[in-house]
């Protein structure tokens, strides 16, 4: 539990997850609500949204409470703590914005068993910092925010020819109903990754052509 | 009676859990290298999602009338510990059955199929028989699909699929395949 003695810069730990550790591209977390509720774009940020809040909340609150928690219950502290906020985010939802809450459904208080959140927790929140916490937590919100709205969109394009509701390609484009269906989503989410570790596997070998020159030159 | 038998097909096949839901992804892209691990953990699962139906149908009886704000924690808490206790008990009564269903036990608890199950049961106002066989029905399909999957990969392990492919994206595909085979099951309920 101690905290590490080398230098960390709160900015890194925001930027990680938006890309070099992505919470879903790289380690392949919270996948449940990421296929459940993307089948539109606007879906996937309110989810996304909900996700953000009760990431950030709970990371400050386990993070400023950790003195205090017991080590042997520590996991069932981090459930309550996170259901506490979700619940606040279900009865937020559903007083401000009935339509999209009455489309997330069940999943929003599903939230609670996204392991992205726990594993945060258990991973970061609880050994850092309030302030380090945070920033961590806004960045692996930000990076599942922003690969729900990726998935969200593309699912949303071809599967109604629509992006936020509003028509892209006129009355002449057929739309691809599979996609907004949930063998879609698995397919859409697949081909994302594939994507993914293809860029990664390019910038691997760029890299590496790059040291290559370098020792050649020496 | 004919509305349990409806209830159990429409979980097992039409809404299976994980293909049309996408409840217990977890274990489903985790757990599925082997056929034998994914029959285990998929019977361990439907243990604990019967568990799950009693526990939710009780709080929701006896308890949450009182205090319907508290209701997703005191799911997760009540469920949570009575999985535990259940774990005990069974290592202590029967050492071969813990062997094969133990270990899973504490992992399954934080699996979203669980209270996926409960919130269901709970939005669709489902009695305690209602609530049962909805379990069994999606316990039963979470195998299915558990078993299928891992066939599936077995099969893909010897296959000459590029290294680049190889892992979560191939699944995720395979999966998506899987999942529009079992839309052809929705054809069950427009005859009725």
């Amino acid at each position: 539990m101690a905290i590490s003695s080398k230098k960390m810069n709160p900015y890194d730990e925001m930027m990680k997850g938006l890309w070099r550790d992505n919470p879903v591209f790289v380690q392949v977390l919270g996948m449940c609500p990421m296929l459940a509720v993307t089948n539109s774009a606007i879906n996937a940020i309110a989810m996304g949204l909900a996700t953000f809040f009760v990431l950030v909340g709970s990371s400050f609150l386990v993070s400023s409470l950790k003195r205090w928690i017991p080590k042997q219950v520590r996991i069932s502290v981090y459930i309550v703590i996170i259901a506490t906020f979700v619940t606040v985010v279900d009865y937020v939802l559903l007083a401000t914005v009935p339509a999209i809450h009455k489309e997330l459904g069940a999943f929003i208080p599903l939230i609670v068993a996204n392991c992205l959140i726990l594993g945060r927790q258990e991973a970061f929140a609880s050994r850092y910092p309030v302030k380090l916490a945070v920033m961590d937590a806004i960045g692996m919100a930000t990076g599942f925010l922003l690969a729900m709205f990726a998935l969200g969109s593309v699912r949303e394009i071809l599967g109604e020819g629509k992006l936020f509701g509003v028509s892209l390609f006129g009355d002449n484009f057929e739309p691809w109903v599979i996609m907004i269906l949930p063998p879609g989503g698995f397919i859409t989410l697949g081909l994302l990754l594939l994507l993914f570790n293809w860029v990664g596997e390019r910038k691997q070998a760029f890299i590496a052509q790059v040291a290559e020159a370098e020792r050649g030159k020496a | 009676m004919d509305n349990l038998i409806w209830i159990f097909i429409s979980a097992l096949l039409v809404n299976n859990f994980v293909l049309a839901y996408f409840l217990g992804l977890c274990p489903f892209l985790g757990v599925s290298s082997k056929l034998e691990t994914s029959f285990r953990l998929g019977l361990a699962t439907t243990f604990v999602l019967i568990i799950t139906a009693l526990c939710s149908w009780f709080l929701n009886t006896y308890v949450l009338t009182h205090a319907p704000y508290l209701r997703l924690i005191s799911f997760i808490v009540v469920i949570a510990s009575t999985v535990q206790f259940i774990e005990m008990a069974i290592k202590k009564l029967s050492p071969a059955l813990f062997q094969s269903l133990g270990i899973f036990l504490p992992l399954i608890t934080t699996n979203c199929a669980i209270l996926g199950l409960a919130i269901f049961a709970t939005n669709r106002g489902y009695g305690l028989w209602e609530g049962l066989t909805f379990a069994l029905g999606a316990g039963a399909g979470f195998t299915l699909a558990m078993v299928l999957m891992a066939g599936m990969r077995e099969e893909a392990e010897i296959g000459s699929v590029p290294a680049l492919v190889r892992g979560t994206a191939f699944n995720l595909i395979i999966s998506g395949i899987l999942s529009m085979a079992f839309m052809g099951f929705a054809g069950l309920f427009s005859s009725t």
